[in-house]
């Protein structure tokens, strides 16, 4: 095929038929557009879709309320009769449940912390200074994401055995202080981030430090908080380790707290959808607040 | 030319003192994070490939015992189920979790009006805690308490064991599995989908293509790259399954749930097998590493020749 073919065709188009074409497909456009105007009928499929969704979770709150009796009646009540919050007292005063949520809320706050400052400045440094051995560092570190904790877990436990973390909260920090995917997450932001600013910070005769620390951070926020936000669900919902790290009920986290518990009471299912329900609040109250960064973040992390 | 060269001097002088200074910032900004996520990563790696070597019971280092454990893995009938059971995970999940996922992602891209609800209620499964949900699935599907069942037997069909029947148990895992992950299917194509540009599909418009042909030739095609990101994201969640199964079944019943990470667990933290542990550790880490560079590979090809 040559170019002068291609050019020697497009005089055979007849011009009525390409009219034709273009009024048909402005009919179709704008049909679909008449379309939209009628009540939209995604809604039809995406209403009951998203209840079945939560209904889990709005099951989840009803039986937590009520009784052991009403739970085990065939069928089950759909609605409790009055709120029973003995499931509740259960969990809170027969169980070890106030120190598991402390310690969760201990290890998350310690990691988001931790996270926020680790990971803001290493993506500083990776996005902005040019620094020997900076691009071998960055491939590494991404490169650790292809390694499966499942895979460095047996080691990691014997490391920590011997300097003695095993059993403390801090065995469940220190693998949070800091995260190949958080560092990621800002050194993409700190890329796409103006230069000027900080170039007029560096000329009034700020340090590095300085600069960093009052106009870039200030000016990171929406980043600093998706970090945030993801940093809290994960290590709030992490069972894995905290189930290999930790042996004494009192250090145990929520969610491994929340599984012997479910050990222990079998068929109590009032007191174990009360903690259940306890377990997911938190983390739900940080999602809702910070819908739309978690979704930026999830979306921006997989388009860059 | 004495000026000139001293300039010379003065500039280059300069530049090594911002190189030193940058080093210095650099290393101390990127360092702490360095060593602890390169520490935690490729130590444990090399020390988990000694492991995989010796007889070591996670408490004391064990004797080295050369490929023993590696030969010993090819015969392991426990090991066949896992990862039998781990495949039919990824297979009952994968293509219904990705085409829902599209489906609902393209509903949601119609202007539609609430998006926000909509978006809210898929991902509430996806950020809850995957032990949580296994406590209330297991409660939903509990043979003699569970509502589903309440609801078969109101409707007159008979009463299931679900993931007390070791033919259900893995399917009920799927489904509940499918749910967690449903949300995050959704955003990521939505994402993708609202960066197909208004023209492309004016221009297919114009050229004939109807709806169909328009979401074959135009949508699929665009968010390919999304789709393989999906399916190896999918495919690694997939290997690394436990959450679930540790809070509903513990593997049971007869082996029908053990995964691979379940297997894992119990060889090294139950069993206090942790050379062997380590070493089907190894066979995970290469399984889903290939799978990994077998798709993006893939997926690369198929960029190069639209």
């Amino acid at each position: 095929m040559t170019g002068g073919q291609t050019l020697q065709a497009a005089p055979e188009v007849d011009p009525a038929l390409h009219r034709a074409r273009i009024e048909e497909a402005e009919r179709r456009m704008h049909r679909s557009g008449w379309r939209r105007r009628l009540p939209q009928r995604g809604h039809l499929v995406l209403l009951p879709l998203s209840i079945i969704v939560v209904l889990p979770f709005v099951w989840m709150i009803l039986t937590s309320f009520m009784t052991d009796t009403e739970i085990n009646s065939i069928p089950p009540p759909l609605w409790p009769h009055h709120l029973y919050t003995g499931g509740y007292s259960t969990v809170l005063a027969n169980s070890d449940f106030p120190y598991w949520f402390l310690n969760s809320l201990i290890v998350s706050g310690a990691a988001v912390i931790a996270q926020l400052v680790l990971c803001s400045l290493a993506g500083y440094a990776f996005a902005r200074i040019q620094f020997r051995g900076s691009t071998v560092m960055l491939i590494l570190l991404l490169a650790t994401a292809l390694i499966p904790f499942q895979l460095t877990v047996i080691p990691t436990f014997v490391i920590f055995h011997d300097i003695g973390l095993i059993n403390t909260l801090g065995a469940l920090i220190v693998p949070q202080l800091t995260s190949a995917l958080g560092i990621y997450l800002m050194y993409s932001f700190f890329q796409s981030f103006p230069r000027e600013l900080e170039e007029a910070g560096r000329i009034d005769g700020c340090s590095r430090l300085q600069v960093f620390w009052k106009i870039v951070l200030p000016l990171a926020r929406p980043a600093l908080a998706a970090l945030g936000i993801i940093t809290f669900i994960y290590a709030w919902n992490d069972l894995f380790w905290p189930l290999i790290a930790i042996t004494s009920s009192h250090t145990f986290t929520v969610q491994v707290g929340l599984a012997t518990f479910h050990g222990e009471f079998i068929t109590h299912w009032s007191a174990i959808m009360a903690g259940t329900t306890l377990t997911t609040v938190p983390v739900l109250l940080v999602f809702l607040v910070g819908q739309r960064r978690f979704v930026q973040a999830i979306t921006g992390a997989v388009k860059g | 030319m004495a000026t000139t060269l001293d300039e010379a001097t003065i500039a280059r002088e300069a530049n090594r003192r911002i190189r030193r200074s940058n080093n210095i910032t650099g290393w101390a900004f990127a360092g702490p994070s360095v060593i602890i996520v390169l520490g935690l990563s490729f130590i444990p790696m090399i020390w988990a490939a000694y492991l995989s070597l010796t007889d070591s019971n996670l408490v004391s280092p064990g004797h080295f015992i050369g490929f023993a454990n590696y030969t010993a893995l090819a015969k392991d009938p426990l090991l066949r189920q896992a990862f039998t059971n781990t495949l039919l995970l990824a297979v009952m999940y994968l293509p219904i979790g990705l085409a829902a996922g599209l489906g609902v992602a393209i509903l949601l891209n119609q202007k539609i009006r609430i998006i926000g609800f909509y978006r809210t209620c898929f991902l509430v499964p996806f950020v809850a805690s995957a032990a949580a949900e296994g406590i209330l699935f297991g409660f939903i599907f509990d043979p003699d308490f569970g509502i589903v069942n309440a609801g078969l037997q109101a409707v007159g069909l008979p009463r299931q064991g679900f993931l007390q029947d070791p033919s259900q148990a893995l399917a009920v895992l799927a489904i509940v599995y499918f749910w967690t992950q449903f949300g995050f299917n959704i955003v990521i194509y939505l994402a993708a989908l609202q960066d197909i540009p208004q023209e492309v599909m004016e221009a297919a418009s114009i050229d004939g293509a109807g709806r169909w042909a328009r979401f074959w030739h135009v949508t699929v095609p665009t968010i390919r790259p999304v789709t393989i990101f999906l399916l190896v994201w999918g495919l690694i969640d997939v290997f690394q399954f436990f959450d679930l199964v540790y809070t509903t079944t513990s593997g049971g019943p007869l082996n029908s749930t053990l995964t691979l990470v379940y297997y894992i667990w119990e060889l090294a933290f139950n069993f206090f097998t942790a050379g062997y542990g380590a070493a089907v550790a190894y066979v995970l880490f290469f399984t889903s590493l290939i799978v990994t560079v077998a798709a993006l590979a893939y997926g690369r090809r198929r960029r190069v020749t639209p």
